[in-house]
């Protein structure tokens, strides 16, 4: 390293601005290389998707029939989409309707909630502060399953189970968000602007909500990773649920695809393509959110 | 005392809500909400899991009774202590473990240095792709790869044997555990990439620029630089993924619908689920669940424990 820094010349202001404009530099063994590596992995993690689209195409013959990498003849996506869609009296819609009420309800409410905990935690000394912390952060480390079945047996002794609620209110707690948000307040904002707004002469309520700006980045992380936890989660509703219209669509596909268990190959179609639409919501919402995370969590710092 | 009075020279102090001004109680007044929902559905559970696992169900004579329920102490957990079906599972997660994860996070943190390094183009198209089996609920992804390792439907066995290579088992006795952690890599490699990628994100600039201007090269700002300022976030997504690991449940459940090679106490948590569930009981389910989330916090907090200096927690 030493003798690397000792042999080099420091470049001139000149020189520094002429790589800067070169950057990113496009034939060299370096860039080849990685890029290379980027192109194999992008492979591994697009072709069972793709696979997913090619075969959300298929009637059930052709699925079983043609080769699985490509498109059959037939193109029959359409009539796939309109048989998911009527199928049990349009039942996946019903399903696509649950889990987006679950998702976005229990992200925002969930969000807001670990917004105030961890900056409370990050910006007030108080009386069992670090007791408070430990319990969150120990409670990122609890199996979420193991919880699952106790919940169980309380909520219905309250008459809470197979409703809306069951889903919701479990949901809404994210010791994971209020850790992420405590350590990004801490970092992100700054005392001196607390100060200043309490002397501007705002409550606590609004000095909260102008901490709220800087810490917005790690608003949409949180917002981002309960959305799709919920969205994905399926052992939580499984338990809690037994009415099919109540449910998500990860329990309903499943659903169907235990009824079928290798008998009915009409139904692996109607699951596939199930699994092709439940997936877009997702994609569109990061496709959207990706200029949020251009800054990543370092943006809105306390340099501002 | 001072900032207090001039804060009382400012007029829109008067229209604060009473329980807004500040006072001791205020950090309580923001913990409040999800304290109250933390309590009710994440500690009280915990308590009650345990309060369960000290119970059993007896059935007098053949059965045929009403079940009475009896305190029992704590010999269900002597039981789950001497289960061999608990152990095996046990031990055959750890193993899952030690080969998994390492390959799985070794892989999102280079490719989470290559998207932050110079020499890379169309980032935002390789952080998409690399972020779309996270769009994918674990369930699903299960059903998507157990397609595609079915010898009846998969490209990939059907390809591998008609080009004369033999025929791929990704379904047999030693290969499914195998199969399994290839669905896990697939699902969360770029979840833990984008967490890594985010701290490598945070860290300033100018750390590098004059790393550069002294000559160090990329790889040697990666290894002195980067890694060592994105620990903290490599041993937060190396204790997640220690957790859902021990918690394996999804992709071996779908499996075991189209493998003989996977029981119903394949995994602890298979284990737990299909005793409460599948047999009705609940008393020792909670027992395998309660020792299950020791397990898990007796490793992950060792790993933090030992990791300490370099997870700033």
């Amino acid at each position: 390293m030493s003798q690397q820094t000792a042999s080099v010349p420091i470049p001139t202001a000149q020189e520094l601005a002429t790589a800067r404009h070169l950057r990113p530099r496009r034939f060299n063994l370096e860039s080849i290389v990685a890029m290379t590596v980027l192109f194999l992995f992008t492979v591994y993690f697009l072709v069972p998707y793709f696979w997913l689209i090619v075969s959300s195409t298929k009637n059930a013959g052709d699925l079983f029939g043609s080769f699985g990498f490509w498109f059959a003849p037939n193109f029959n996506l359409f009539s796939n989409l309109q048989q998911l869609f009527t199928y049990q009296d349009g039942i996946f819609l019903r399903w696509l309707l649950n889990t987006l009420l679950y998702a976005g309800v229990g992200a925002v409410v969930g969000t807001w909630l670990s917004a105030m905990a961890g900056y409370a935690l990050a910006k007030y000394v108080f009386r069992g502060r670090n007791l408070m912390f430990s319990l969150v952060l120990g409670a990122i480390l609890v199996p979420v399953t193991a919880l699952a079945l106790p919940l169980y047996l309380m909520l219905s002794g309250v008459g809470l189970t197979n409703t809306y609620w069951a889903v919701l209110l479990p949901s809404f707690v994210s010791p994971f968000g209020v850790y992420l948000s405590r350590i990004y307040a801490a970092s992100a904002v700054p005392d001196e602007l607390l100060e200043a707004a309490r002397i501007d002469g705002a409550n606590e309520y609004r000095t909260f909500t102008i901490a709220l700006h800087l810490m917005i980045p790690a608003l949409v992380t949180i917002f981002l990773f309960q959305f799709v936890a919920i969205w994905n989660n399926y052992f939580l509703p499984l338990v809690m649920l037994s009415d099919e219209k109540l449910f998500p669509i990860t329990v309903g596909l499943q659903t169907w695809n235990v009824t079928t268990a290798g008998s009915s190959k009409f139904l692996y179609g109607l699951i596939i393509t199930g699994a092709l639409i439940s997936s877009i919501p997702l994609l569109a919402g990061c496709v959207v959110l990706q200029r949020f995370w251009r800054g990543g969590l370092g943006a809105g710092s306390v340099k501002g | 005392m001072a900032l207090e009075s001039v804060t009382s020279l400012s007029p829109s102090v008067g229209k604060s809500p009473w329980f807004w001004r500040r006072r001791g109680s205020t950090p309580y007044l923001f913990i409040l909400p999800f304290g109250l929902l933390f309590l009710l559905f994440f500690i009280a559970p915990i308590f009650y899991a345990i309060y369960e696992s000290l119970f059993r169900s007896q059935r007098s004579g053949l059965g045929l009774g009403a079940a009475t329920i009896n305190f029992n102490g704590l010999s269900n957990y002597l039981q789950v202590i001497h289960d061999p079906d608990f152990f095996t599972g046990v031990g055959r997660v750890l193993l899952y473990g030690i080969v998994q994860v390492p390959i799985m996070l070794g892989l999102a943190l280079l490719l989470a240095l290559l998207l932050d390094s110079t020499v890379v183009r169309f980032k935002p198209f390789f952080r998409l792709a690399f972020f779309v089996p996270y769009a994918i609920p674990g369930i699903i992804a299960a059903l998507l790869w157990g397609y595609l390792y079915d010898p009846g439907l998969s490209p990939i066995v059907k390809g591998v044997s008609g080009l004369g290579l033999g025929t791929p088992d990704f379904l047999g006795p030693n290969t499914v555990l195998w199969s399994i952690a290839n669905i896990s890599t697939w699902a969360w490699t770029g979840y833990n990439m984008l967490i890594i990628f985010a701290a490598l994100q945070a860290i300033p600039t100018e750390l590098y620029e004059s790393a550069r201007l002294d000559g160090a090269s990329g790889w040697s700002i990666a290894w002195r630089i980067k890694i060592p300022l994105a620990a903290p976030a490599l041993v937060l997504t190396c204790i997640f993924s220690i957790i859902g690991t021990l918690q394996l449940f999804n992709e071996p459940q779908v499996l075991s619908t189209i493998s003989n090679n996977i029981s119903t106490s394949y995994t602890p948590n298979l284990y737990a689920y299909y005793t409460a569930f599948g047999n009705n009981n609940y008393y020792y389910g909670a027992a395998i669940a309660v020792l299950l989330a020791l397990v898990t916090c007796v490793l992950s907090f060792g790993f933090l424990h030992i990791t300490r200096r370099q997870a700033g927690v």
